[in-house]
């Protein structure tokens, strides 16, 4: 079998035999792989803690996140209510963005998640190995020959040095995922840091380049449709709403319904459906 | 012989499903040469179902060294490709 397998398994065993020459007398080898084996064992606990880390910090942009979401759909129906409905398209926007963040940070969370399991399972794995060559390794001690003695050890540290390999490998890939999401956190970050989630009202209503970006990041029929939802709860009329065009159907009309307690009229109603795009 | 799923378990099989063990490798290795992406999953996840279902659980104590190891489950196609471009999967 080469392939996929005969590589791996040639990689071990050059791992452990290097490690084994290191010593002459077998009973110093076997004390010497084993001190070895405790001391990757300790490896394989920060990179654990590593791990549970890189997920905490992810955690923490979450809820970061989350207010942000919070805090912009609070200003889009104050936009709103006050007229300003690019302000409130504006808000929407960032809002729209948020949540996607938001996603996938919930998705690389859990894989995360996932990965400290998979580890901690590994790490029970190689230290119950670790303790059966502790075991053994006394009765190679006591039992064999010198010569004898070698193969036997080699056989055991393999079997040890296997597992070690194989939590080396899980481990390996678990930072490089916890890599690629910190420079996506990091990204976040930076769009924080650079405003993009705060204080809408703050920027006026001039677009910048942020905006232009996030326009185009954020589907627009998404923002429309919760424009329209929230006009409709904040009690404004979805379309220029009493110009009783008979488009309303003429059945039961609710008493009040047409507009007549409307908001306080301010300046022009902004009709403009396509107005700005 | 002694086969390994890396990240999950060592499982004891008889040499004679050490043949079709070949077969089953060199199915995904077709099919990881020849760029197929979507066949990958199938031929990777029936290789080590057969392992699974064939082979019996090694114990944790037992200190044995595998005669193959296979790469780890969640192995994505772009990581078995580069396996073959000879930087292997076992970090040095």
């Amino acid at each position: 079998m080469a392939g996929l397998t005969g590589r791996m398994s040639t990689v071990v065993k050059a791992k452990v035999s290097k490690l084994l020459d290191r010593a002459e007398d077998p009973a110093e080898t076997l004390d010497y792989s084993y001190q070895k084996q405790v001391e990757q064992l300790q490896n394989v606990k920060k990179g654990i803690a590593d791990v549970v880390t890189a997920k905490k910090r992810l955690q923490m942009q979450e809820s970061s996140l989350q207010q942000n979401v919070v805090k912009l759909d609070t200003q889009a129906r104050q936009a709103l209510s006050a007229g300003k409905e690019d302000l409130a398209r504006m808000a929407l926007e960032r809002k729209n963005v948020a949540q996607t963040e938001l996603q996938s940070l919930d998705g690389q969370v859990t894989e995360l998640e996932q990965q400290q399991e998979r580890l901690t399972e590994s790490e029970q794995k190689l230290r119950a190995k670790i303790e059966a060559f502790r075991t053994k390794k006394e009765v190679i001690k006591a039992q064999y020959s010198a010569a004898e003695a070698q193969v036997r050890i080699s056989e055991a540290a393999t079997g040890v040095g296997e597992q070690m390999a194989d939590v080396g490998l899980a481990m390996q890939r678990a930072v490089d995922k916890t890599e690629n999401m910190k420079a996506r956190a990091d990204a976040v970050s930076e769009l924080e840091a650079a405003g993009t989630f705060d204080d809408i009202t703050a920027l006026g209503s001039g677009e910048d380049d942020i905006d232009r970006q996030l326009k185009q990041l954020s589907s627009q029929p998404a923002v429309d449709d919760e424009l329209a939802k929230m006009r409709k709860e904040i009690g404004i009329g979805d379309a220029p709403a009493s110009a009783s065009a008979g488009q309303l159907p003429a059945q039961s009309q609710p008493q009040g319904g047409g507009g007549s307690e409307g908001p306080p009229a301010h300046g022009e109603q902004a009709p403009a459906e396509g107005g700005q795009t | 012989m002694i086969v390994r799923i890396s990240g999950e378990n060592q499982y004891r099989l008889s040499d004679a499903d050490a043949e079709q063990l070949n077969q089953l490798e060199k199915a995904v290795v077709e099919v990881v040469e020849g760029g197929q992406k979507d066949g990958f999953d199938t031929a990777f996840r029936t290789l080590l179902e057969y392992v699974r279902t064939h082979g019996t659980p090694l114990g944790s104590d037992e200190l044995e060294a595998s005669n193959v190891i296979l790469p780890p489950p969640d192995l994505s196609f772009e990581e078995a490709g580069r396996e073959f471009s000879g930087e292997g999967l076992i970090p040095e």
